[in-house]
């Protein structure tokens, strides 16, 4: 039950994320610090999510075909790949070496 | 029909139907994170920020607290704040349309509306991006829900291998040039240093931390990214995009440009 409440305010705080940018003065975007550090923080939550789902199991890492899966997506990218097919790649790896018996 | 002629509007029904496919992979991966139909629906109906809800999902897959998926979340959604900035700078909304659009500020409508240059086109294109998106994401979550849902073992579909490419797919594009590369590979370091020491869920937290750090003191690009990950006109306007590196006034449309953002 605890998790709809931290889901609740999860879609609260997103909204006043977005409604805030409506109502601040346009010359706050002229401080390049705000800016930069919502970039950079996108960055970096987006490069640890991509390492904790896999590499990451409970408080430890692990090798197992989460890696294949990682592979995959990296070669769907660099050959252009729509996000669809990027993610249908990297489902098809990790249940293949499954399949083949690597954990 | 004549709105249909509108180059934004057409921009902005593709990104549509290309995101709101892709919200199949949020609804399964949702359900089979441990989230119900209902928890998963609220995300996209109420969150709707495709970054903020995969961030959600991540952390409560990985045997995160519901407070650590929210913290990931919460942070991931700064980027909208200034979206929103740029869009209020550049389409002056008023009265309902400034709190409806508020909720259809994401990447995708960003994107197509700020790489219009005629004012009515950059209105048709948020419009026609921000409630495209919204309609078809919350649909095919639904599908991707139900779908999940009736799956049996996540594992055995890939299904935890479709949330790593999920990420990396979202990081991919904001990838551009030596800086943000190297700001991915210490956070993706710092997050592996953490794990044996804090609870699952709080790595990604100090990876926040470590990226906040490196954006207070370094002095680089200061939309670095924050090009949304969608590339509308990508393909259409090949000199703009070799002239500029990243997309056609982005996010310069609200404050780069001399006199823009005044």
């Amino acid at each position: 039950m605890s998790l709809w409440i931290w889901l609740l305010v999860a879609c609260a705080l997103a909204y006043a994320w977005k409604i805030v940018g409506y109502f601040v003065p346009a010359r706050f975007l002229e401080d390049p610090r705000t800016s930069r550090i919502a970039g950079t923080m996108t960055i970096g939550l987006l490069a640890s999510l991509t390492v904790v789902n896999a590499v990451v199991s409970g408080q430890g890492l692990a090798a197992d075909a989460r890696l294949g899966a990682l592979a995959a997506a990296a070669i769907a990218l660099v050959l252009r790949a729509p996000f669809l097919v990027v993610v249908i790649a990297g489902a098809g790896a990790a249940a293949l070496l499954r399949f083949l018996g690597w954990s | 029909m004549k709105l249909l002629a509108s180059p934004a509007v057409r921009v902005g029904i593709s990104i549509s139907i290309a995101t709101g496919l892709y919200g199949i992979s949020f609804g399964a991966l949702a359900v089979t994170s441990g989230l119900n139909i209902w928890q998963t629906m609220a995300l996209s109906l109420l969150l709707f920020s495709g970054g903020s809800q995969f961030a959600f999902i991540g952390v409560v897959a990985g045997g995160g607290s519901g407070i650590a998926a929210m913290s990931a979340a919460t942070l991931l959604g700064m980027r909208n704040g200034i979206y929103g900035m740029q869009l209020n700078a550049l389409l002056r909304p008023t009265g309902w349309r400034k709190y409806i659009g508020a909720q259809l500020t994401i990447d995708e409508s960003t994107a197509t509306s700020t790489g219009q240059t005629d004012p009515a086109e950059q209105h048709r294109g948020f419009w026609a991006a921000g409630v495209g998106v919204y309609v078809l994401w919350n649909l095919f979550t639904a599908v991707g829900a139900l779908a999940g849902s009736g799956l049996g073992d996540p594992k055995q579909w890939g299904l935890d291998g479709a949330a790593v490419a999920a990420f990396l797919a979202l990081l991919w594009p904001r990838l551009k040039g030596r800086e943000p590369i190297a700001i991915a590979a210490v956070c993706a370091v710092a997050t592996v240093l953490a794990v044996p020491f804090v609870p699952p869920g709080v790595p990604i937290l100090v990876a926040a931390v470590v990226a906040a750090l490196v954006g207070w003191f370094s002095h680089g690009r200061r939309d670095e990214g924050l090009e949304p990950d969608v590339e509308p006109y990508g393909s259409h306007r090949p000199g703009q995009q070799a002239a500029g590196g990243k997309l056609p006034g982005l996010p310069g449309a609200g404050g780069m440009e001399p006199g823009a953002g005044a």
